[in-house]
This record gives C-alpha cells, sequence and structure tokens, in this order.
C-alpha cells in the first residue's frame, strides 16, 4: 500500500510528513532503550511479512499485518513502520523520500487506532476476542486504503475513480487479513501471551 | 533472499561522499515532487538518467525497479484521462480522454521516474549501514537511527528464519491455495516470526547491555569530504539551478 513518489501535492506531503514526525516522536518517546531493540526486530519482521505473498484465486497479494504490529507496540509502531518503510524505499525503492511521511501514516496510524480500539476486546477471550481479533486486521487494511484515498483526493478530485479502484480492490485483502490475524492472535496469545501485554 | 543490487558496486557516484548524496537525493526530489508544470521536468529526467548512467548499475536490476513503478502509473494512463473533466482529445467509444488528464499523466510519469532514478543513482548506491551513520553526521536523532540499523540488521535474519520455516511446512507437504488452511498456515509462520523476534530481541538487548551499550552504534567510517566532492557538489547545484531555472524561464516566457 505504498504511494509512489511523482504523484501527490506539496501540501499532502508536507502535511503527511509533519504528521509522521510527530507520531514518530511519541513513539520513540514511549520507546526506551531497553525496548528498542524489540522494536527494531519486530520492525524486521513486519518488512519480512511484507515480502510473504499468499494466492488469492488466481492471483496473489502480499501480507500487511500492520494490525498485529499495533496491537504488539502500540505508539512504538510509528517508529517502527518508519523504519521498516524507509528500508522498503532504500532497499527495493517502493515509496521514496517525499512520500515517506504519507507512507508512515498510511501503516502506522491504523496500526495505533487498532492498539486503541480492539486491543482490550482481543485480550480476553471466546467469540469477543475473535471479532476483536478480525477487526484488528480488517479495519488495519480499511484504515490505510482510506488514508490512502484522502492522500490521493486532498492532492486532487480528479483522482476520486482511481482512488474508488484501489479501496475496493483492497476488499478482498482487507477480508483476507482479518482471517489471518485472528489466527496470529490465537497464536500468539497460547504461545507468548506476554507478546501482546 | 533480500538484495542490494546497487549498493556495493564501484562507480564515481558510489565513490561521492554519502553526506552530499542524501542531501542531493532529498533536495532534488522535493524540487521535483514540487513542480506543477513540464518545464523542469525535462532537465530533472535528463540529470537523473544521467547520473544513474554515471553509477554503472546492474541493468537488469535497474529494469526491474523501473518497471514496478510505472506499473502505477501505467495504471493511472489507463484511468486519468477518461475521468477528468476537461476538453475531450480524442474518444474510444463512450469514453473521451480529456487533454488535461493527459497532461496529468505525463507530469506524475516524469516526475516519478525523474525521483525514482535519481533516489537509485544517489540513495540505493550506498549500504543501509553506511546510510545510517551518513545520517547521524547529518544530526538524524540517534535514536530513530539506531532503530533502523536494528531493522536492517535483522531483516536478513528474519527471512532466513522464514525460509526455514517455510521450508519444512513444504517438506510436511504444504501447497499454498486460497483455502483457510493456507490462511491458517501462513498466520502460524507470521505469528512464529514474530514470536522468535520477540525472543531473540531478549537476547540482543542483553547482549547490549553486556557490552556497556549506551544508545548508539559507533560508525568507524571516517566520511571525508574530498576534492572530487566539492567538484560535484558544485555540479548538483548547477543541475538545481538548471531546474529551477527552466521552472522560471516557462513562467517568465
Amino acid at each position: 500500500m505504498h504511494i509512489s513518489e511523482g504523484i501527490l501535492s506539496g501540501e499532502v506531503l508536507a502535511v503527511g510528513t509533519v504528521l509522521a514526525v510527530a507520531g514518530t516522536a511519541i513513539g520513540l518517546k514511549k520507546l526506551d532503550y531497553d525496548k528498542i531493540a524489540g522494536a527494531g526486530i519486530l520492525a524486521s519482521a513486519f518488512f519480512v511479512a511484507s515480502l510473504i505473498h499468499y494466492p488469492v484465486g488466481p492471483s496473489s497479494v502480499h501480507l500487511i499485518m500492520n494490525g498485529v504490529v499495533g496491537l504488539i507496540l502500540g505508539w512504538g509502531a510509528f517508529p517502527a513502520m518508519l523504519a521498516a518503510l524507509t528500508l522498503h524505499a532504500v532497499m527495493f525503492q517502493y515509496g521514496g523520500i517525499t512520500v515517506l511521511g504519507v507512507n508512515t501514516l498510511i501503516m502506522a496510524v491504523p496500526a495505533v487506532l487498532c492498539y486503541g480500539l480492539f486491543r482490550r476486546f482481543a485480550l480476553k477471550g471466546g467469540r469477543v476476542a475473535t471479532a476483536a481479533a478480525f477487526l484488528t486486521g480488517f479495519c488495519a487494511v480499511l484504515f490505510g486504503a482510506v488514508l490512502t484515498g484522502a492522500a490521493l483526493m486532498f492532492t486532487g478530485k480528479e483522482f476520486l475513480e482511481v482512488t474508488v479502484a484501489l479501496v475496493g480492490s483492497y476488499f478482498p485483502i482487507m477480508i483476507i487479513e482479518g482471517i489471518i490475524t485472528v489466527f496470529c492472535v490465537e497464536f500468539l496469545k497460547k504461545v507468548q501471551p506476554e507478546m501482546l501485554g | 533472499m533480500i538484495l542490494e543490487p546497487f549498493a556495493f558496486e564501484n562507480s564515481i557516484i558510489h565513490r561521492l561522499d554519502p553526506r552530499l548524496r542524501l542531501v542531493f537525493a532529498v533536495v532534488f526530489s522535493i524540487a521535483t515532487a514540487l513542480t506543477q508544470s513540464f518545464a523542469p521536468l525535462y532537465p530533472a529526467l535528463g540529470i537523473s538518467i544521467i547520473l544513474v548512467a554515471m553509477a554503472r548499475l546492474d541493468s537488469l536490476a535497474l529494469i526491474k525497479r523501473i518497471a514496478v513503478v510505472n506499473v502505477f502509473v501505467l495504471f493511472l494512463w489507463v484511468v486519468l484521462p477518461f475521468t477528468y473533466e476537461g476538453d475531450a482529445v480524442f474518444i474510444i467509444g463512450p469514453l473521451a480522454a480529456t487533454e488535461q488528464g493527459l497532461m496529468l499523466c505525463g507530469l506524475i510519469t516524469l516526475k516519478s521516474n525523474a525521483i525514482l532514478l535519481v533516489f537509485i543513482s544517489m540513495v540505493a548506491t550506498m549500504p543501509v549501514a553506511v546510510m545510517g551513520h551518513a545520517m547521524g553526521r547529518l544530526k538524524v536523532p540517534p535514536k530513530i537511527i539506531l532503530l533502523l540499523l536494528l531493522t536492517y540488521r535483522y531483516i536478513f535474519v528474519i527471512e532466513q528464519e522464514y525460509q526455514r520455516l517455510l521450508r519444512a511446512a513444504r517438506v510436511r507437504g504444504f501447497a499454498p491455495k486460497t483455502s483457510m488452511h493456507t490462511y491458517r498456515t501462513y498466520a502460524y509462520l507470521v505469528g512464529m516470526l514474530f514470536v522468535r523476534a520477540s525472543e531473540r530481541a531478549k537476547n540482543v538487548d542483553n547482549a547490549m547491555v553486556c557490552r556497556g551499550f549506551s544508545g548508539e552504534f559507533h560508525s568507524l567510517t571516517e566520511f571525508a569530504f574530498k576534492p572530487v566532492d566539492s567538484v560535484a557538489a558544485v555540479l548538483m547545484v548547477l543541475a538545481l539551478v538548471i531546474i529551477e531555472g527552466a521552472r522560471w524561464a516557462s513562467i517568465l516566457i
């Protein structure tokens, strides 16, 4: 879900950068030096997860997993996503310097929102936890798609159809990310419950 | 396998001071991204092509990277001209392509490619470790650099771990399909990656504390601004002047 260079307007890029810097500053404040190794290595896991492709019908898409990273790291997801996305840009040229702020927001804002909205319920048991975990995966992608759309629409209203096509194409991914997040959170709760706090 | 195909070559570009390359890439990207007219984009694209040529990169890897970015650009070419309101240039069936839509696509294409090529030639040509230390000298906060370098350090380890888990799954007959079983398997795989990452983080943190880690990775690389860097800096300023000059010339004329 990266936006490439050269598409967004200066205003959107500037606002994105300022907000991403603010979010990262909050995140870094919450990450003491003894937690920074954990955040860095989780950012690596997030980076690797985004390279994992799974089949959907005849095509294949890659995992995003920003919801799970949000549940684990909370505000720390901001600097972690920034690090992972910087590496995406440097190593694969997904995104770039000027859109780094916007791309960080697209990944990190949904992560932090899901942390705030669903973490409490995801830690419980039974159907509530399953629903919360599903919503974490689903909404993390949905909010990301909405933010992508917002960045395009604030650039120019002529992007309306492009935005609709993009957000629509993410719909199946939202559902599958929801399902995968349910299994993943269940797994983490069994294997290492302290990771989710 | 995660590779950095451009970072470990040897060309005049690779030998330039990383700090200079970072600063130029940032300034060039911002200047190009803010452009609203065609005039400055021709010299910008020209300069970016010259820089990539000077970096003498692996052409196959280069073509792949350019293709990835242009797939999205192509998608815009398919949609935008027909949805943008304006004066129709040509008509296909019920759809009319507008001049304004085509112009916008042209602008985006030039901008995207110019910024991409400069980024490849200036930034992708340095190893991430070097980039981190160069960012440190440019006064980027040490905590974010530490996080970046740690992330870089462990992506290769985690990726190998993933390959190992995947191989183990395949040996047991796992074949990815569009099925719940596949998604469950991938979910457990990724869950295991997160668990291993967090376990490893504890060990790494302990090891760092044992070695008296105080919050910063020190670099033995001495960044030296050589005469060739001064020449390059002058040329880079000149390049930016040409781009900005083209912008003003097109406004004034």
